[in-house]
């Protein structure tokens, strides 16, 4: 099989196990809309630069929740096989595909709940989209390079977290500018900037996970 | 690495810039003053810190490509040094922050930056700490290394670069190569530059030999 057929057999894998289920999707969302309930009931009203953080905060929590699963939920003969039967590379590429996939799903839903409770401040929504769009990526792509490496050290949760974060907030504050620049509609050539580089970064993270996952997964 | 004279050229060299760093004349700037001395002292630990993380990068590498547990030590101790110099360096500088910007630590992303890259290379550490099996333990902190330099490098001097920063060098601000530093300065600075880096790798080969013996204590006894 070359890697294309392999990803998209992979990517299909985890969809019908996740569809079967529903745990991961059922779980997320009602995190959202529980933290986003709470939020709502304590703020009530809110400037639109803490309506931006609020929101980012609440994706960054449920994203790492959603992520931190994606190599721990199948048993470590499970995982031998898939090794044995495709390339390391193919089973990150599907796991970053598939994360950036639920990722998107779960930031739409979070959205829309969140426009609906709280008032929707953002000025620009194309823009405010592309940002959504590119965070969802990134935290799919880190998260799951880290989620690979803390499942070795036995899934430890706190470990995720401790090593997700000092990577993610640099890119966290790049969006929550981006995302502040389309709900204040600012000239667009700084908001280019930053879109590019959040590519930039994406790409880099990709890269570099392609090609050391192949080291990690072997024991 | 275990020949003397460029030991004692790296004290000679950072003694010199000690006595010049408070000596020598300096341009009078408005604000900055006499505390322009400090990016003797405070740059030279940055440079430093990010040699040492490149080396540990470079030998986090070397580890994966041939599993030589010795790669390994030397790229721990490398983070260890480097740890020590990035403390030294927000010393350092959190000292200057408080009498040019009055107060030790202003919301500023180079200042941000260099928070996180700290938290990135503790989280190292304790990743390291939360691995028991030592082959796991060197494979799996080795990928973390790597995953994390290129991140930091984005961090640390790309990110402050983009956005207004107070901090010399970035944010559109003059950098030490141009405006306020004049040619006075220029020798005495790259002598600290490249004393401190040696005295760095110094203190580092230092503390990989002893973790060696260390090791090869435990395995015979």
């Amino acid at each position: 099989m070359n890697l294309y057929k392999q990803i998209r057999a992979l990517i299909y894998k985890d969809i019908t196990l996740e569809w079967r289920s529903k745990y991961a999707i059922n779980s997320i969302i009602l995190y959202i809309v529980s933290t986003v309930f709470v939020c709502y009931q304590s703020f009530n009203a809110v400037k639109p630069e803490v309506w931006n953080a609020l929101f980012w905060i609440i994706l960054l929590f449920a994203s790492i929740n959603a992520m931190s699963k994606s190599f721990l939920s199948e048993s470590s003969e499970k995982q031998l096989y898939y090794y044995t039967i495709a390339s390391p590379k193919a089973i990150i590429l599907a796991k970053i595909i598939y994360n950036s996939l639920l990722m998107l799903l779960l930031t739409f839903i979070a959205f829309t709940i969140y426009s609906l409770m709280f008032q929707n401040p953002v000025g620009n929504l194309g823009l405010y989209s592309i940002s959504i769009l590119l965070g969802s990526i990134s935290f799919a792509t880190v998260f799951t390079m880290v989620a690979g490496i803390s499942a070795k050290a036995d899934g430890n949760n706190t470990l995720m977290a401790i090593l997700s974060f000092p990577i993610i907030i640099p890119l966290l504050m790049v969006l929550i500018k981006l995302s502040l620049g389309a709900i204040q509609e600012m000239n667009s050539s700084a908001s280019l900037k930053d879109i590019l580089l959040l590519i930039f970064i994406n790409l880099i993270t990709i890269t570099i996970s392609l090609l050391l996952f192949p080291y990690l997964w072997r024991d | 690495m275990r020949k003397k004279w460029w030991k004692v050229l790296a004290v000679v060299l950072v003694g010199l810039t000690l006595i010049a760093g408070f000596l020598a004349p300096v341009p009078e700037l408005p604000i900055l003053n006499e505390t322009i001395r400090n990016v003797y002292y405070h740059v030279p630990m940055w440079f430093t810190m990010i040699s040492l993380y490149l080396i540990s990068v470079i030998y986090s590498i070397k580890y994966l490509k041939n599993g030589n547990h010795k790669d390994d030590i030397l790229a721990v101790e490398a983070v260890n040094t480097g740890v020590l110099f990035c403390a030294l360096g927000l010393v350092t500088g959190m000292l200057w922050a408080n009498i040019t910007w009055g107060e030790p630590w202003p919301n500023d992303p180079k200042l941000n930056g260099s928070a996180i890259a700290t938290l990135m290379y503790l989280a190292y550490l304790v990743l390291r700490n939360a691995l028991e099996e030592e082959q796991k333990k060197a494979k799996i902190s080795a990928v973390y290394n790597i995953f994390a330099f290129p991140i930091m490098i984005v961090m640390l001097y790309i990110l402050p670069k983009m956005t207004d920063s107070l901090h010399p060098g970035s944010g559109g601000n003059s950098t030490f190569g141009d405006l306020d530093m004049d040619n006075n300065m220029r020798p005495v600075f790259y002598t600290a530059v490249i004393g401190w880096i040696m005295i760095g790798i110094w203190l580092c080969s230092l503390r990989y030999r002893l973790r060696i013996l260390n090791d090869r204590k435990n395995s015979m006894s």
